[in-house]
């Protein structure tokens, strides 16, 4: 591992992943079956039936949701025990929220999504405030974040594109982007731990997911 | 926090990634209510966030469904959001306490179900605020339900929802259940009519199931329509009814 920098130094030395050889990812990627929005008018069904009270609905809401928030909460809590009772508390709480969803403002994966990387992020925020001595920690295993992605997603077409679109960002985008989203992360703690003034970090941020946006061709 | 005015669009992504901090989240959602650019840029943003986290899916161990179907019993549902001051909240207990000596329409008491008791109020200004309106619209409910002249007629929108009206001439007021209703789309809602004569008036909005006070006369109404109409609701019906439901006379 690096050793700290000297005082002064304006960045840590960056232990850049190449990206030689990677595929240049400018075009979407056409989505194919396991695509989200594919079911998703599906899960819009069934979230109705779950505002209901309809626990048959809920289990197949499970089935389909279970693993991405127990996944998303995993990469951000990281503790395997807190992690699975956090991602029950969470499937848990889209029951309790289900009559909250509103289909105009996105898909059911995306707000699950949302209230998953929320609970995850209140976990470990609440936890303890991050200090100076994880930042600099996470600061040194930025480098990881992107190669566990990749060994982590499996081979379904979803996470390929994820992992390929991923290899679409700069350096610092790709950075500023897992380490907020994956580690849970404030922009302000982004900005320490890659030693990058904070506008930069807010615009890497937003281009960065704009990119991948793109990429994945996303809409809502 | 010092915020340059442009700041807040520039933060959609750091908020989509839930990078901001409880406050600069909190700005930032008020902010959203008022900038329909952000909004859509927000919601992609979010979208795009939930692909990285399906992204790394891992399988739940085997054990834990069970053990969340169960506790599913212990917990209440939340009643969905409520939102202007034109729609009604939902009665809960209250209401089904009154209203079932008066064998009430089983819509009203489906609709009902929702619960008052369990509104997840941000500030207590806000829940008691909540609470007074809920009151007075339960008043006003509750006597045309009482009212010895009460009718109470039945149907279903062409979305599937079920309606109830009940009406008392001699209060010449009018209460609508609908139990079923789809959410309605963006910037949209749904309005309620009175058809004097051919002539629809409009008789109050509903934004989701639940119940409500007409306004206008009912007791010189000859049905209750409903549409889809822009937020705010409109003078004159601007889309086709999804239900028109004849009073008795």
């Amino acid at each position: 591992m690096d050793s700290p920098p000297p005082e002064g130094c304006p960045k840590p030395p960056l232990r850049l992943l190449s990206t030689a050889g990677a595929p240049q990812v400018n075009q979407p990627i056409p989505s194919g079956a396991g695509h989200p929005s594919d079911a998703r008018h599906d899960l819009t069904d069934v979230m109705h039936k779950v505002a209901h009270g309809d626990k048959q609905a809920f289990s197949a809401l499970y089935d389909a949701l279970a693993p991405m928030v127990l996944g998303i909460v995993v990469k951000v809590v990281r503790d395997r025990a807190q992690s699975e009772e956090v991602a029950q508390e969470v499937m848990i709480d889209l029951w309790r929220q289900a009559a909250r969803y509103r289909p105009d403002a996105g898909s059911v994966t995306t707000w699950a999504a949302t209230i998953a990387h929320r609970r995850a992020v209140d976990r470990v925020r609440s936890a303890q405030a991050a200090t100076a001595r994880e930042q600099a920690q996470a600061a040194r295993e930025h480098s990881t974040a992107f190669d566990e992605v990749a060994e982590q997603v499996e081979t379904r077409l979803e996470s390929e594109q994820v992992r390929r679109c991923l290899r679409g960002l700069t350096e610092l985008q790709r950075q500023a982007v897992t380490l907020a989203y994956y580690r849970g992360l404030t922009y302000r703690e982004v900005a320490e731990a890659l030693r990058t003034p904070l506008p930069t970090i807010k615009t890497r941020m937003r281009d960065g997911l704009i990119r991948l946006r793109d990429c994945m061709g996303v809409t809502t | 926090m010092k915020h340059h005015a442009d700041d807040a669009h520039t933060l959609a992504a750091a908020y989509a990634l839930g990078a901001l901090d409880d406050d600069e989240r909190q700005t930032f959602q008020a902010h959203l209510q008022s900038c329909e650019a952000c909004r859509q840029e927000a919601a992609e943003f979010e979208a795009t966030a939930a692909r990285l986290a399906a992204a790394v899916s891992q399988p739940p161990p085997a054990a834990a469904k069970a053990q969340v179907m169960a506790a599913l019993d212990g917990v209440r549902q939340l009643p969905p959001r409520v939102p202007a001051p034109a729609a009604a909240p939902a009665f809960g207990d209250f209401l089904r306490r009154r209203a079932l000596p008066l064998a009430l329409a089983a819509g009203v008491a489906a609709a009902a179900l929702g619960g008052i008791a369990v509104w997840q109020a941000h500030n207590r200004q806000e829940l008691q605020q909540q609470a007074r309106q809920a009151q007075q619209q339960l008043d006003a409910v509750s006597t045309v339900l009482a009212a010895p002249d009460a009718r109470t007629v039945h149907g279903k929108t062409a979305n599937g929802a079920l309606t109830t009206v009940v009406a008392s001439d001699r209060q010449n007021k009018a209460v609508f259940t609908a139990a079923g209703l789809p959410a309605p789309a963006a910037g949209k809602t749904y309005q309620l009519w009175l058809d004097h004569d051919g002539t629809m008036r409009p008789a109050g909005l509903i934004d989701h199931d639940g119940t409500v006070l007409l306004t206008g006369n009912p007791a010189d109404a000859g049905a209750v329509g409903l549409t889809l109409e822009p937020t705010g609701g409109s003078p004159h019906p601007t889309s086709a009814p999804l239900l028109l439901m004849a009073l008795p006379t």
